[in-house]
Formats: C-alpha cells, sequence, structure tokens
C-alpha cells in the first residue's frame, strides 16, 4: 500500500455529506446517481429473485401443485421482465457506470450532468409504468413474441409504454457516457491509457445507443397493434409474427453484451490488481470488448433458427455467430495468462473475478451447442438454453457486479466489510449456483422445455436438485447483502487506496468529495504497471 | 454544475463540441428508431407492392407536396436564424426562430386536415398496413416536430433574455441540428409515402 | 456423413447424427474447459499468497504477440470445425426425402390436430409406420406454438398464417412424446401429444380397423375421444381442478356461472360448451379453453357426452 497518500479522516464523509431527500432526488452529482441506480436496481434484483425462488418451489413437483399454471406463467414473466430490464442491463453500465467512469478518467462529472439525473427519473417513471401494469397479470414471457403478446391480457399495452420510458433512460445514459469518454479525459488520459472497464463502457454504451431504440420502437408498435389494430405482426392482416421476432432480437441480442461487457471490464480491474501483475494483452482485450459489441449485432438470429425463418438465414446467422467466440475467447485467454507468476491475494473481489472466468467459462463453452445448427435443433427453448444464459448472466454478470461491489464498496462508502462473512457467502453461492444451474443443461439434454409449469415425472429428480441448490444460492446472496448493507454502518474506515490500485479514483479520498479531485490529476502512464521490468531487476 | 456550462474548465468552444458530440449521438438514436418503421416499409412493400401503389393514391398528394415546401423552407430560416445569432444579430435572429415555428405550426394543421380527411373517407390506422405504416411513420414524425417546437421555443425564449452572443449559442446550433433531422426525415417519409411508382 | 459411431442412438438416423455432433462440440469443450480452468486454478493456487503478506516481486509482462495470434487463430479454427459440421447434419435435418408421408398438423392452444393423407384425423396421437419417413406439415391456428419430439432431436416452431415443417424416419417402435417449446399461454406444459411408432402389420392392422366404421360402444368410444383429444390435459376425472373443472359428477350438477348465474350441466350445456368454451365460463376459471369447432364431429361429441355422464 503506498503510503504516501494520508488516510482520510472517518469523519470525512465526502459527496456523502450532505442529508435530505431533495439532496438526492435533484443530485446533479454522478456519484450519487450511480448510488440511486445502485439501490434501485438491487432491489428488484432481490425482487426477482424471490419470483425466481417461487418458480423453482413450484418446480419441485411435476403437477399442477402449489400455485396455478397462469400464476407460474405470470411469475417467470415478472422474473424476467425484472431481472433483465430492471436489474442486469442498469445494474452495471447506470449504477458502477455512473460511479466510477468520471473518476476513473480524472472529471468532475459527466457531460451532461443534468441529463443524467433526468435519466434516472425517466428510469423511476418506466418503473412505476411497469408496476402499474402488473394490476393485470401478465404472462407473456419476457421475449412479448406475438401474436400471443398481442391477444393477452391488457399489461401489455401498459408494459409496452414502462419499457419504452426504460429503453429511454438507457440511451441516455449511454450517449452521456460517450461524450464523457470521448471529451472529459483527464490530460495525459489518452486512449490506450484507460481502464478496460472503461473501454468496456464506452463498447456497452454504443450498444445501448443504437440497439435500444429498436426495442423502442418494437414496443412501440406492439402497442399500436393493440390499441389500434396495426397489423405489422398479425397474419391475419397481412403481417408477420417472425418480423416481431426479428425486431425483438436485433435489440435483445445486442443487449446481452450490454449486460456481460461492463463485468468483463470489472474483471479486468481487479485482476491485474490482486495479482500484482500488468494486464496481460492489454489491446487485446480493449479492442476485443469493440470487436463483441460489433459482431453482437450480426448475429441475433441465432435466436431464431426453428422459428420458420429461411434455411438460409439461419446458417449464416449461424456461422457469424461463431465468430462471437473468438473474442470473447480472447479475454478469457488473458485474464489467465495474467494470473501466470503473479502474487495473488484471493480477497473478496478476487475470488469473485475468478469465480466469474470460472463459472463464465462453462457458460461460454455451452455457447457452441446453441450455436452449431444441428444441436440448436434439439436444444433450442429447452432447460439447455435456460443454463447456457443463467451462467453467462447470472455467472458471469451478476457474479462480476459482485466482485465489483466488493472492490469499489470502500471508495463507495469509505468503510470496509467483513472479509470472512464475504467469504463464507462467496462458499454459498459458489456451491448452491453450480447445483442449481448445471441440473438445469442435463435436464435440457433430456428435452426438458423452458417455460413449463408441468412436467413428465421423469425430471423431477433433477428438479429438486436444481430448487435445493437454489435455496443456498439464496442464502449466500443474503449473507453477501447483509454484510455490506451492515458495514454501511459498521463497517472500519477505509483508506484512499486500500488495494494498491493504480487507476485514477483511487487517488482522491474515500468517499470522493463532491468534485472527485482537489486537482485534476495527470495522467502519464497506463494504470497497469505492476511488477518489475527485467532490466530494472537486475 | 449545469448541463450546458462548462465542466472541468472547459472553455466554450469545448463545450460546443461536447454539446455537438452529444446531439449527433442522440441523431444516431433517431435514426435506429425510424429505421425499424422503415424495415417495416421495405419488407411490407416488397411483399405487397400493389396494395400501396392502390392505396397511396387515396392520400392527398398536393398537400403533401406544401407539406414538403413548408418543412424545407422552415429548415432554411432555422440555418438563417443560426447564421445571424453567430453574427451577433439578436432581432433578425429571434425573427428566424419565431418563423420556424410558425413554419413548424403550419406543417401540423396540414397534417391536420391530412389526417381529418383520411378518417372521414374510413381510413384508420388499422385498415391496412400501407395506412398502418402512412399513421405510424407521420405520427411518429409529428411527434418530433411537436418535440421540435418545444424547443424551439425554450431557445427562443433564451434568445429574447439575451442569453446568446457570438460566442455561445450552443442550445440554437444543437436546436437547428435536431430540426435539420426532423426536415431530412420528412423528406424521406414524402416520396416514400406520396409518390410510390 | 462423418457421422461419429460413437452414440447407440438408434431410434432414427438423424437423431444419431446430431448426437455425434453433440459429442464433438462435447470433446471439444471439455478440451478447453480442462486446459482452461485447469490453469485459472493451478495458477491462483501456485502464485497465491498469504493474507497481509506483502506482495512478491512480480515480472513485467504486458502480452505477447505470438500467444495472442494463437489463441485468435487456434479457437478461429475449431469454431469454424464445428459450425461446418453442425451446418452438414442440419442440412440432413431439413431436408426430407421426397416419398415422405405428409401428414397435416394443426396446432391450437393447446393441442395439436393430426391429418391423415386420407383425411382421417386425431387429435394429440399420431401413428406411424416404422421405416417410413414422415413430413410433417404444420400450421397454427392461433399464437406461435413448437413441435418437439426430445428422442428424435428434432423441433420447429408452429406460426399462424405459414407454414412449417418437420420430418423424421423412426427405426424403432415405440411411444414417442410430443412437447410443445413455444410458450403459448395457460396450458403451455400440457400441450404434449405421442407419436406411436408402429411395426408394419400393426400398422396395416391399425389403418383397416380405423377404416371400418366404429364398432365400439358409445361410452368407450367417448372415453376414448376424452383421452386422445386432450381434455384431460385441464379437466381431471377425480375431482380435482386443473386449468378447468373436473369431469367428475359434471353430468347433472348445477354449475356456478363467472357472471354469477348457474345453469345445470345437461347435454346442451357441454355441447356449448365444447363448441363455445367461454359462452358460459364456470366462475374462478380463466377463458382460456378452446373451441373443438371443426375438430370433434357432431357424433364424437355426442359419444364424448355418453363418456362424461358415467365419470361419477
Amino acid at each position: 500500500m503506498p503510503d504516501d497518500i494520508a488516510p482520510s479522516p472517518p469523519a470525512d464523509r465526502g459527496y456523502l455529506t450532505e442529508k435530505g431527500f431533495l439532496s438526492w432526488a435533484c443530485t446533479l452529482d454522478h456519484k450519487r446517481i450511480g448510488l440511486l441506480y445502485l439501490g434501485t436496481t438491487l432491489l428488484f434484483f432481490l425482487v426477482g429473485g424471490v419470483f425466481a425462488l417461487l418458480l423453482r418451489m413450484k418446480l419441485m413437483y411435476p403437477g399442477e401443485e402449489l400455485f396455478s399454471n397462469k400464476a407460474y406463467n405470470v411469475f417467470f414473466t415478472l422474473h424476467g421482465i425484472m431481472m433483465i430490464f430492471l436489474f442486469i442491463i442498469p445494474a452495471i453500465p447506470s449504477a458502477l457506470g455512473n460511479f466510477l467512469i468520471p473518476l476513473m478518467i480524472g472529471a468532475r462529472d459527466v457531460a451532461f450532468p443534468r441529463l443524467n439525473i433526468f435519466s434516472y427519473w425517466i428510469f423511476l417513471a418506466g418503473i412505476i409504468v411497469i408496476l402499474a401494469s402488473l394490476a393485470s397479470p401478465l404472462d407473456t414471457g419476457w421475449t412479448f413474441y406475438t401474436p400471443y403478446s398481442a391477444t393477452t391480457g391488457a399489461a401489455v399495452t401498459v408494459l409496452s409504454f414502462g419499457i419504452f420510458l426504460v429503453g429511454m433512460s438507457s440511451i441516455l445514459t449511454g450517449l452521456n457516457f460517450i461524450v464523457t469518454i470521448h471529451r472529459l479525459r483527464a490530460p495525459g488520459l489518452t486512449w490506450f491509457r484507460l481502464p478496460l472497464f472503461i473501454w468496456s463502457m464506452y463498447a456497452t454504451s454504443i450498444i445501448q445507443v443504437l440497439a435500444t431504440p429498436v426495442v423502442g420502437i418494437t414496443f412501440l408498435l406492439l402497442a399500436a397493434e393493440r390499441i389500434f389494430g396495426v397489423g405489422f405482426f398479425d397474419p391475419a392482416k397481412g403481417g408477420d409474427p417472425l418480423l416481431f421476432q426479428h425486431f425483438f432480437w436485433f435489440y435483445s441480442h445486442p443487449v446481452v453484451y450490454v449486460m456481460i461487457l461492463p463485468a468483463m471490464g470489472i474483471v479486468s480491474e481487479i485482476l491485474p490488481v490482486f495479482a500484482r501483475k500488468p494486464i496481460f494483452g492489454y489491446k487485446g482485450i480493449a479492442y476485443s470488448s469493440l470487436a463483441i459489441a460489433f459482431i453482437g449485432f450480426l448475429v441475433w438470429g441465432h435466436h431464431m433458427f426453428v422459428s420458420g425463418m429461411s434455411d438460409v438465414a439461419g446458417i449464416i446467422f449461424s456461422f457469424l455467430t461463431f465468430f462471437v467466440a473468438v473474442p470473447t475467447g480472447v479475454k478469457v485467454f488473458n485474464w489467465i495468462a495474467t494470473l501466470y507468476r503473479g502474487s495473488i491475494s484471493l480477497d473478496a473481489p478476487m475470488l469473485y473475478s475468478l469465480t466469474f472466468i470460472f463459472l463464465f467459462i462453462i457458460g461460454g463453452l455451452t455457447g457452441p451447442f446453441l450455436g452449431a445448427l444441428a444441436t440448436n435443433v434439439h436444444l433450442h427453448d429447452t432447460y439447455f438454453v435456460v443454463a447456457h444464459f443463467h451462467y453467462t448472466m447470472m455467472g458471469g454478470t451478476v457474479i462480476g457486479l459482485f466482485a465489483g461491489l466488493h472492490y469499489w464498496f470502500p471508495k463507495m462508502f469509505g468503510r470496509m466489510y467483513s472479509e470472512r462473512r464475504a467469504l463464507t457467502a462467496w462458499l454459498l453461492i459458489f456451491f448452491g449456483f453450480n447445483i442449481t444451474f448445471f441440473s438445469m443443461f442435463i435436464l435440457g439434454v433430456q428435452g426438458m422445455p423452458r417455460r413449463w409449469a408441468e412436467y413428465p415425472e421423469r425430471f423431477q429428480p433433477l428438479h429438486i436438485a436444481s430448487t435445493a441448490g437454489s435455496w443456498f444460492l439464496a442464502l449466500g446472496t443474503v449473507l453477501m447483502f447483509w454484510n455490506l448493507f451492515r458495514s454501511l454502518f459498521r463497517g472500519g474506515p477505509a483508506q484512499p487506496d486500500p488495494w494498491g490500485s493504480k487507476t485514477l479514483e483511487w487517488r482522491t479520498g474515500s468517499p470522493p468529495p463532491t468534485h472527485n479531485f482537489a486537482e485534476i490529476p495527470t495522467v502519464t502512464e497506463w494504470p497497469y504497471g505492476f511488477g518489475k521490468k527485467e532490466k530494472e531487476r537486475e | 454544475m449545469s448541463g450546458t456550462e462548462s465542466h472541468g474548465g472547459e472553455t466554450p468552444a469545448q463545450a460546443l463540441a461536447t454539446a455537438k458530440l452529444g446531439i449527433w449521438t442522440f441523431l444516431a438514436t433517431e435514426v435506429l428508431l425510424f429505421g425499424g418503421l422503415f424495415t417495416c416499409y421495405i419488407v411490407f412493400r416488397l411483399k405487397y407492392p400493389e396494395l400501396f401503389y392502390t392505396e397511396h393514391l387515396k392520400l392527398n398528394r398536393p398537400l403533401g407536396l406544401v407539406n414538403t415546401v413548408v418543412l424545407i423552407t422552415s429548415s432554411l430560416t432555422m440555418a438563417l436564424g443560426i447564421a445571424a445569432m453567430k453574427q451577433g444579430l439578436r432581432r433578425r435572429a429571434t425573427a428566424c426562430i419565431s418563423l420556424t415555428i410558425l413554419l413548424a405550426c403550419g406543417f401540423l394543421g396540414v397534417k391536420y386536415v391530412e389526417w381529418s380527411e383520411d378518417f372521414s373517407h374510413g381510413l384508420y390506422p388499422g385498415t391496412n398496413l400501407f395506412f398502418s405504416l402512412y399513421f405510424m411513420m407521420t405520427g411518429l414524425h409529428g411527434i418530433h416536430v411537436v418535440a421540435g417546437i418545444c424547443a424551439l421555443c425554450w431557445v427562443l425564449v433564451l434568445a429574447r433574455r439575451g442569453r446568446f452572443s457570438p460566442e455561445y449559442s450552443t442550445p440554437v446550433e444543437i436546436t437547428g441540428l435536431y430540426w435539420h433531422f426532423v426536415d431530412l426525415v420528412w423528406i424521406y417519409l414524402f416520396p416514400l409515402l406520396y409518390l410510390v411508382g | 456423413m462423418p457421422g461419429f459411431a460413437a452414440t447407440n442412438n438408434t431410434v432414427s438416423g438423424v437423431a444419431a447424427q446430431v448426437d455425434g455432433v453433440f459429442l464433438f462440440i462435447t470433446l471439444v469443450g471439455l478440451f478447453f474447459f480442462v486446459l482452461t480452468q485447469g490453469f485459472l486454478i493451478y495458477f491462483a493456487l501456485r502464485y497465491r499468497r498469504k493474507k497481509r503478506e506483502e506482495p512478491a516481486e512480480t515480472p513485467y509482462i504486458t502480452g505477447s504477440h505470438w500467444l495472442e495470434t494463437l489463441w485468435v487463430v487456434i479457437p478461429s479454427l475449431v469454431v469454424l470445425a464445428i459450425f461446418i459440421y453442425g451446418y452438414l447434419v442440419y442440412r440432413t435435418i431439413r431436408t426430407p426425402p421426397a416419398d415422405a408421408v405428409e401428414i397435416q398438423v394443426t396446432a391450437r392452444q393447446w393441442l395439436y390436430q393430426f391429418t391423415y393423407p386420407d383425411g382421417r384425423t386425431a387429435v394429440n396421437e399420431v401413428r406411424v409406420e416404422v421405416g417410413r419417413p414422415v413430413k410433417f406439415l404444420m400450421k397454427s391456428a392461433d399464437v406461435i406454438h413448437g413441435l418437439y419430439l426430445p428422442d428424435f432431436r428434432v423441433k420447429m416452431d408452429i406460426l399462424p398464417g405459414s407454414y412449417t415443417y418437420l420430418w423424421v424416419q423412426p427405426e424403432q417402435v415405440g411411444k414417442y412424446e410430443i412437447y410443445c417449446t413455444e410458450y403459448c399461454g395457460t396450458g403451455h406444459s400440457v400441450m404434449r401429444a405421442v407419436m406411436i411408432v408402429m411395426n408394419h402389420e400393426d400398422y396395416g392392422r391399425w389403418v383397416k380397423q380405423e377404416e371400418k366404421p366404429e364398432t365400439l360402444s358409445l361410452t368407450k368410444k367417448g372415453e376414448k375421444l376424452t383421452e386422445n383429444s386432450g381434455c384431460l390435459a385441464c379437466h381431471s376425472l377425480d375431482g380435482t381442478a386443473r386449468v378447468g373443472p373436473t369431469l367428475k359428477g359434471l353430468f347433472g350438477k348445477k354449475v356456478a356461472l363467472a357472471d354469477g348465474k348457474s345453469v345445470v350441466a345437461d347435454e346442451t350445456y357441454i355441447r356449448e360448451s365444447i363448441l363455445e368454451p367461454n359462452a358460459k365460463l364456470v366462475q374462478g376459471f380463466p377463458p382460456v379453453m378452446p373451441t373443438f369447432q371443426g375438430v370433434l364431429k357432431d357424433e364424437d361429441i355426442t359419444a364424448i357426452i355418453a363418456y362424461i355422464k358415467t365419470v361419477k
């Protein structure tokens, strides 16, 4: 730990000093806005998690036990909508992104602070509309495939506007980040000195800005179909239900990279710090983020191999899909190479980062089964898909978020958490997760379709295993949040740079002052200069 | 700290560049928003060319043409307004912006007449795919015109309060860029909807 | 076909080929799994330092062009191989033999109706002959459904407004499950059917028997129809309420309706409920039953009513 920085007195609450409702609701401070997003998204993570537990409970029985099939359908829809639209898309970009981008690039705030708080208000408005729509049960699944979504309960119309608002918030946040990263970097902070989290957020923002409007128009058209009888997706009126799927996945496929890229950025920050080694292949990791963002726009059709789309389109999409694997592979190999001959400390952030890599490799290696046409036909819409995307989204993004929360917690709140409790929570999460979701791979191969409330009895043993796993996972998650929550009030004071990191956010107080830096720092080198050069060692 | 003033010691010129990058990014988003509708248009026009031909004859072509002229003129007055603002000619600038707002309202008025005419002929968004597209596209464009009028009014108020100078006219320029975009969308909509070959 | 013979799937040739692709990807995946996880765990343990211990001196390694090139090129070639293998088998999956028997499938919430080439129909049950390729030509009457034969490793969505197809050539006699795989509403998970693969003699006998006029008693015929038309997916015979009310003791009972009125469940009521399910909705149940207009013939409904009378 560098000893040239005096520890900030615990009494200095930095940007957290001001109290009161308005100081939060009308704040222009990116750090406070980040925390607002963090609180909101984590709340929906917990609510969505409760739905997940209910679903798992019901699936212990093959018949219509515990609650009705209709209720099951509503619950999996809500689980999907909350987890996707209200948690995982905004969680890392809007929460950590807002908090960290200006700090990491040595700026006093984002480029458009008023637009920033406005984005949060729109996000809240969207949430309110979405919650209001739930007055009537919603049972379309988060994919809203027409014509089912055009004919089922009234909630879909209202919900469409809610999603539109949440999407708008996402676009404006992405726009703000793009401009911030372009324009407000500290002197000397060239593109190739940027922290890799910033690179990943830049790629993420591009996807948000270019893909989200498409889902916006898609949901407007869905609403128009229900209100005015516009028939773009209705075969009875000459429309095409597949057009909806194309539109939907044109957004929803790139958006999985909005979910995963920031988590990859977090891991790229944490690994070098805790291994005390420079990141291996900086440019490879930076460019692979952009490559993933770009290729991600060309592969949406792999969700539709058995949809009735033309076989030729399927073949092209399958071919392109495989090339997402290459930049993703580069990242994984580079991360592992970073560990080589390091001096690795397995603190909570590092443990979660390594877990991210471990689980993401499983999620990644099960991708080719779904990308290959022949096996996709068998596995599409089975539990194999459910397992695959939970390994990447939960095992990847959520674990990455947990890593980031532990890593930046001292910076955000100026306090440390209990390491011992963090490790217990990690153990429960790791085993719970694998039991829950690995069972699903096997279920999928055996042919268990997803979104089924009832199922043939032969699937029951694995479903019970999965449900049991979900309890451990839930317990671990609750313990982890309890540990962090408790530390907000009870944690010991944190140093400005407790981990010995080299990125700019650690060069100011913990928590940082409102304007981030007493003096804007000048950057002279990249942030991963750990380790000794051969020459110096001699 | 406010949205339009400088951050981190930016000069006005840098602030303008920042704001311009912001609006261009925003316009990229807008292109994709309309892109969804244009994709629908391409898909269905290729699928039902006769429907598009016969149905488009029911539109009022002269009014569409009038609206095109109105909107292009408004783009011109907008450009003149920005030029005047940069030369410090405040009165001329506010006059140009007012004229732009007036033309925009005129555009909406003509649109209102057209839509009422369509409704009276029993042509609704749900009538057939062509009219679905017609109403969705002109409707979404109309919403953008309304948003543009709001932005222009805000700029006009600021201009009258003397908030702009030859050095600082960022909001005017940004609103101008947005207005040109709205105009450009119509330039595509007009032939696609009114002049189906 | 470069089929991996390591699989013992004998249900159909296509299934064996798909399993071959699956095995190939599994082996490749396992190799990379062991490689990456092995190094990850090995490095994490080998270079571990104790808590609160000062970091050891580490080398300043920032990358290696040839290593990075290596792990761009090798994975590219591997995924290319997987793509090509997957594509070749997919071509077989999507190319039905010219002599395949065409069976029309109409899916609706929540049943499959199969129409044989000679015009006979059956609900939620389709009989095919072993060794004979069959092509299902599918269309939906309402929302999107799917038809999935897990044992045969094939599935396809069923769309309203256009046809999709799927073919199988069963090589083994038996009963195989058919699942709906595209979410289609409340009854999605009970939308199941069976494909019965029969040997040559049995199939011939079945074809002849079905052509003869019905010799079963009315209630027996009704029982068979109730089973085969998918009624039991939602209506139980033992008194438990499922998606719809139970059939047990239904006939002659006074039924409370959703609009507050009540009606005695007589022949007319049951017939109406089969043809126009939402006309008199039972209290406490969602309006989700599909109409059987055009699915069941008049005499079929008579038989079903006769059967319902016996369920007590």
